[in-house]
């Protein structure tokens, strides 16, 4: 039976879209296990015993049934619009990912220029949460959000660019294939430099502390969400997850390799999805052991050092391409 | 410093439009406690502050002269709450001035014990909550809190043990303790001790190489060696300014005059400084405990006899003024008696509240996010500012 195109590409949407918010769900278990364990706790338990394993769904299930609180002197418009606004980049982000080989919804010929240029889509939203709750955290928040995410998408890019010229494409695929040999993270200097840099940019990009300064708990309360509640709530704390696990699994496609790894080619997705983990797990591990850092301090990073990092290494990048001839693949 | 200059706005060369004021507390994740500071905000530079306290009083004073020299120094805790020891220690000291009642040399080594313990108590809480300020819940400042807590837990069940009380302890009275140590209880509090600090070295692993760290606190919140005179800070504070002044060594009570112990100085007068100060009397708080479970001279735990009416202690006609060094400064209480079984009048001296008079000074001209960093060094409890 083949299913028309449209059908088809309706239901490859559907099963990932669900596999994404499944993975969401329990990576937020994840990271708190592995945050409880740093942290000498044991952290969720009882709710689906051992080990909290229905901790995520109880979570879920409590945002949803609870109240849904619109500040009196909220822009409902804005307000309302606001965490759909930020979730839907968040999760079109995926469309662009191959899991394995043909194995995704869109294995695009512009893949990384797509998951870059909708990835910073979120800003959108994040803004008019700030903005339409008409609360001064909120707003503060918001224009932090607006300082950082654009001085940190720049170093982001520019890292991300450097597999994309070591590679000579922007197709996802042709960019794992072309680390058959050596995964760009172990590319001699250039891919070790570059691999870290885009760690960094993807903690500020994912608001994780040491950047966490738009949610700032102990400044601005819970920043740009600090008006939202129930599902609402519910939906911006998916749409971060997911932005952070969508960049996770970039990482692992640009840097680490992808779904190679030794043992049959049924294994792949796992490799894929072990990686990921694992870029999202350092992630995790910067993020419980530093202390926040102030918003000069981070546009000064930003700025003065990763911006003109990137771009030399970007440079350089583009030179060892050029004298080792052919480009690419 | 007159009071209208502390309201000024400090000038940072603005280019926007309009003013944002920001009302910081009394509920706020960062307010340790109830502490409302009215921000105005030039973008993200804080350039006055106005901070309004109060939410928390309990008319401690006036409860003072209600209650009897037996009764209020079970209250007296409930000023300090963090601190208890130190707030019950200063009420009866006091008490003991007036009335010239002496305390057994036993009694005052139990006080240091007890009165270092909770100081090691006491910091733990305050490095906890303080990078939880900076670290935020969902940080490593959550991580640094937790393992302080962790030890701080052990320490209180020491004083468990020792009291059977875990936050406000009625352990002192007047003429001496009301409790001896239970049988073993020092060896349990020299492993407890040597544990914390070892513990102490991790945190400062952690903390003390950390860019991170060092650059939210190095060269914020400076109070200057003449501010901290004026204003009369005490404590790690006055101490991180560079001025060398700690009542148990400028004054000792409880025979502090018998142990050896440092008294840390540091000159920067920023946050930093005030953590060096406090992560250093962590060590000296344990050096001293040990000498006096070392040292610990037999005989009475009191010199009077031992509760059976609250009408007990009467105290002769007159006034005095004892001090104590607390954890977050000198803690002093001032009584006048008239020769009842009630002080005719009692004042509390609050570090907490003298400390924090330091703020309208010292935080305009930062970013929002040094407020928090400011507040969780200067380390006030409100039970003990409001009363």
């Amino acid at each position: 039976m083949t299913l028309p195109p449209v059908a088809q590409h309706a239901l490859e949407a559907f099963v990932v879209l669900n596999a994404v918010i499944l993975m969401v769900t329990y990576v937020t278990l994840l990271e708190r296990k592995f945050a409880a364990r740093m942290q000498s706790r044991i952290g969720p338990y009882y709710v689906g015993r051992p080990h909290g394993w229905l901790q995520p769904i109880a979570d879920a299930l409590k945002l949803m049934i609870k109240e849904d609180i619109v500040p009196a002197a909220a822009d409902r418009g804005v307000y309302n619009l606001a965490p759909v606004v930020f979730l839907v980049p968040c999760m079109l982000i995926f469309a662009t990912i191959p899991f394995a080989p043909a194995l995704g919804v869109a294995d695009l010929g512009i893949g990384v220029l797509f998951f870059l240029a909708v990835s910073s889509l979120e800003i959108v939203g994040l803004f008019m949460g700030g903005w339409g709750s008409n609360n001064k955290y909120a707003l503060l928040s918001a224009m932090r959000a607006v300082n950082q995410i654009i001085s940190y998408d720049l170093p982001f890019v520019f890292a991300a660019l450097v597999p994309v010229v070591l590679a000579g494409s922007l197709q996802m695929s042709v960019i794992v294939a072309a680390q058959q040999g050596l995964w760009f993270a172990f590319y001699p200097v250039i891919g070790q430099l570059a691999f870290l840099a885009y760690l960094v940019a993807t903690l500020a990009a994912e608001n994780r502390v040491p950047f966490d300064i738009l949610e700032a708990e102990s400044e601005l309360v819970a920043g740009f969400r600090v008006e939202y509640s129930g599902m609402k709530f519910a939906l911006i704390q998916l749409g971060e997850y997911a932005h952070m696990l969508g960049t996770s699994f970039l990482g692992a496609l640009l840097f680490l390799g992808g779904w190679l790894g030794p043992g049959p080619a049924w294994l792949g997705p796992l490799w894929f999805l072990g990686k990921a983990l694992l870029v999202f797990l350092v992630v995790t591990w910067v993020r419980w052991s530093f202390v926040r850092i102030r918003v000069d301090q981070i546009l000064a990073i930003s700025w003065k050092l990763l911006l003109p990092a990137t771009l030399v290494l970007l440079l350089a990048t583009g030179l060892v391409v050029a004298t080792r001839g052919a480009g690419g693949v | 410093m007159p009071d209208t200059q502390v309201r000024q706005t400090v000038e940072v060369g603005y280019g926007g439009n309009e003013r944002l004021m920001m009302n910081m507390g009394p509920q706020h994740p960062s307010s340790h406690g109830v502490f409302r500071m009215i921000l105005t905000l030039e973008g993200e530079t804080v350039v006055g502050v106005d901070a309004v306290i109060g939410y928390l009083h309990r008319c401690h004073e006036k409860l003072g002269e209600t209650l009897t020299y037996v009764q209020y120094p079970s209250i007296a805790s409930k000023t300090d709450y963090v601190a208890a020891m130190t707030s019950e220690l200063a009420y009866v000291s006091a008490v003991e001035k007036v009335a010239k009642i002496d305390v057994p040399r036993r009694a005052q080594y139990l006080r240091v014990v007890a009165a270092e313990l909770q100081r090691i108590a006491s910091h733990c809480l305050w490095l906890g909550t303080w990078c939880l300020d900076m670290g935020g819940a969902l940080g490593g400042g959550a991580t640094v809190f937790l393992y302080c807590i962790r030890e701080r837990e052990l320490v209180l069940d020491r004083l468990e043990e020792l009291t059977g009380a875990r936050l406000l302890y009625g352990f002192h009275q007047v003429g001496g303790t009301r409790y001896d140590i239970p049988a073993g209880w020092d060896v349990k509090v020299r492993e407890t001790v040597d544990f914390i600090e070892r513990r102490i070295d991790e945190y400062e692993a952690m903390l003390g190489a950390n860019a991170f760290f060092l650059a939210r606190t190095q060269g914020v919140g400076v109070i200057s060696r003449e501010l901290a005179q004026a204003v009369g800070v005490s404590g790690p504070l006055i101490r991180g300014s560079g001025v060398n002044y700690d009542v148990r060594r400028a004054e000792p009570y409880s025979s502090y005059g018998d142990f050896d112990f440092v008294v840390p100085v540091e000159t920067a007068g920023d946050c930093y400084a005030r953590y060096r100060v406090r992560m250093v009397e962590f060590r000296q708080s344990i050096r001293i405990v040990r000498q006096a479970l070392e040292g610990l001279p037999e005989g009475p735990i009191s010199s009077r006899p031992g509760v059976k009416s609250v009408g007990q202690v009467r105290v002769p006609k007159g006034e005095g003024y004892a001090r104590v060094e607390g954890a977050r400064g000198e803690v002093g209480c001032y009584l006048v008696s008239d020769g009842g079984p009630k002080p005719y009048r009692m004042k509390w001296r609050g570090a907490s509240f003298s400390n924090l008079a330091v703020l309208p000074h010292i935080v305009p001209g930062h970013k929002v996010a040094d407020v928090v960093a400011i507040m969780g060094s200067v380390d006030p409890v409100f039970g003990e500012v409001d009363r």
